[in-house]
């Protein structure tokens, strides 16, 4: 057949969009069982992270439970999956496996979301753990805070899909989160949430009472994303952290 | 090089210098300023886009005499945007933390005008063989310079190399900053790997001054 031809250019992009379509879904189905279980790991990897649960060595690179044993290790050290949904507030195990994307469109939408807590217990201390979602300068960001009942921050852990190497996406490097350590997410009696500020002269965070980390140089719109997600978060569980506070 | 025939052996080393796609074609500048702010991000970038330009140049190579030239650029995309997905979803499945890493290249490669301009000027007139060997040369030229960038961008901007401390720690001030030594935060922003490849660019056509173009 003339290759110059309509028809023969018609056939043929037909034939690719077959052919290529194909083998995508093929791989697709065929591997997502496993991507979902790695999925599935990770969060329980990172939620366990934020509560100070992981491997970490010395100051340097961040370490995960391994995924031989981070489901065993979930369920010992989590002891409780809530989900708050509007005034209710329900036990669920899977709770872990709630999008929280998903249930921000909902909020979005006027609709009551479903939003899960995780309470942690690790050598007597209570964790509340929180996930947050928001946005970065290229797309999504989102993570998980460790609070205790006073509202200071035990541990958190960020994470990212596509900010610049080397610039915005350190915000899931050790000196970053770590910063935020003993911060409290309170201002008085206000929720103010952490604000990732430029030029605090607070480089390693020793001034802890001041809403405020240290910002990463070259990644302001980064820094700013994860401000306004930890205080859009610490909106949305007001209430819920308020019914911890009462209970003491 | 006894396995290569000395015209085979410059479709290879042509591109490392004196036909480098980033300082003599000028091609994939956009990548080169995203992600060398760091050297390993930039180590991770030449690997991959050498293995999607050496596979996607074959795989065009081998489709050369039925692609219709009316759609041939579409069907250049379709091949790297397929490799490039077969290869994240593998990666995904068997080694979940190194594609997170590889996430946010993803995109950088698929649009990489180095793989486009090879398919097209190259695979799309050649055999399979030369092909191969032209899409690694090209893709190690490019690698080659990121690499270069990213070593500056990290050594002067942030004062380490692969994650390493190697002048000493801003903060408490040991090593070089004990001299009154500070990074250059600049360095870490985009236009200065632009101003980088500048300065290959003159060192290169100083050294060489057949590169240099007449008006």
């Amino acid at each position: 057949m003339d290759k110059e031809k309509n028809l023969y250019t018609v056939l043929f992009a037909g034939a690719m969009v077959i052919v290529v379509g194909t083998i995508l879904a093929y791989l697709a189905s065929a591997l997502s069982a496993r991507i979902k279980e790695n999925e599935r790991f990770e969060k329980q990897q990172n939620i366990l992270y934020a509560m100070g649960v992981n491997e970490n060595e010395g100051d340097g690179s961040v370490d995960f439970i391994p995924t031989d044993r981070v489901e065993q290790e979930f369920t010992s050290y989590i002891t409780d999956q809530l989900v708050i949904e509007g005034d209710k507030i329900t036990k669920d195990d899977q709770a872990y496996l709630i999008d929280i994307k998903k249930q921000l469109d909902i909020l979005k939408n006027g609709e009551t979301p479903k939003l899960p807590v995780f309470i942690g217990e690790k050598d007597g201390e209570k964790f509340y753990i929180i996930p947050m979602y928001g946005k970065g300068l290229w797309d999504a960001i989102w993570g998980f805070m460790a609070l205790d009942e006073d509202m200071t921050v035990k541990g958190v852990f960020f994470d990212h899909k596509a900010e610049t190497p080397g610039l915005g996406a350190n915000i899931k490097q050790r000196y970053f989160m770590d910063d935020f350590k003993g911060e409290s997410i309170l201002a008085g009696t206000q929720y103010a949430g952490i604000k990732v500020a430029k030029g605090n002269n607070d480089p390693v965070n020793t001034i802890k009472d001041d809403n405020e980390v240290d910002a990463l140089a070259g990644a302001t719109i980064t820094g700013n994303g994860v401000s306004s997600m930890i205080s859009k978060t610490v909106n949305l569980y007001k209430d819920y952290f308020e019914t911890l506070r009462n209970k003491e | 090089m006894a396995l290569l025939s000395k015209k085979d052996a410059n479709l290879i080393l042509d591109p490392l210098a004196d036909n480098n796609p980033i300082t003599i074609q000028v091609l994939g500048i956009c990548s080169a300023l995203a992600i060398t702010a760091e050297l390993k991000a930039s180590i991770v970038m030449a690997l991959s886009v050498i293995f999607v330009l050496g596979l996607g140049n074959v795989v065009i190579s081998l489709m050369r005499n039925i692609i219709p030239s009316k759609i041939r650029i579409i069907v250049q995309l379709v091949v790297v945007a397929a490799l490039v997905i077969v290869v994240d979803q593998v990666l995904k499945a068997f080694a979940y933390q190194l594609s997170k890493t590889l996430a946010v290249f993803v995109g950088l490669i698929i649009t990489n005008c180095i793989i486009m301009g090879r398919f097209e000027a190259f695979a799309l007139g050649n055999g399979v063989k030369r092909s191969f060997l032209d899409g690694i040369g090209n893709a190690a030229g490019y690698g080659i310079i990121l690499i270069i960038v990213g070593f500056f961008r990290e050594l002067l901007g942030s004062g380490t190399l692969l994650g390493f401390a190697v002048l000493g720690d801003p903060i408490a001030k040991t090593g070089l900053y004990s001299f009154g030594y500070e990074n250059n935060g600049f360095m870490l922003l985009s236009p200065m790997a632009l101003i980088v490849v500048g300065l290959l660019i003159w060192v290169q056509r100083s050294r060489n001054n057949a590169l240099i173009e007449e008006n």
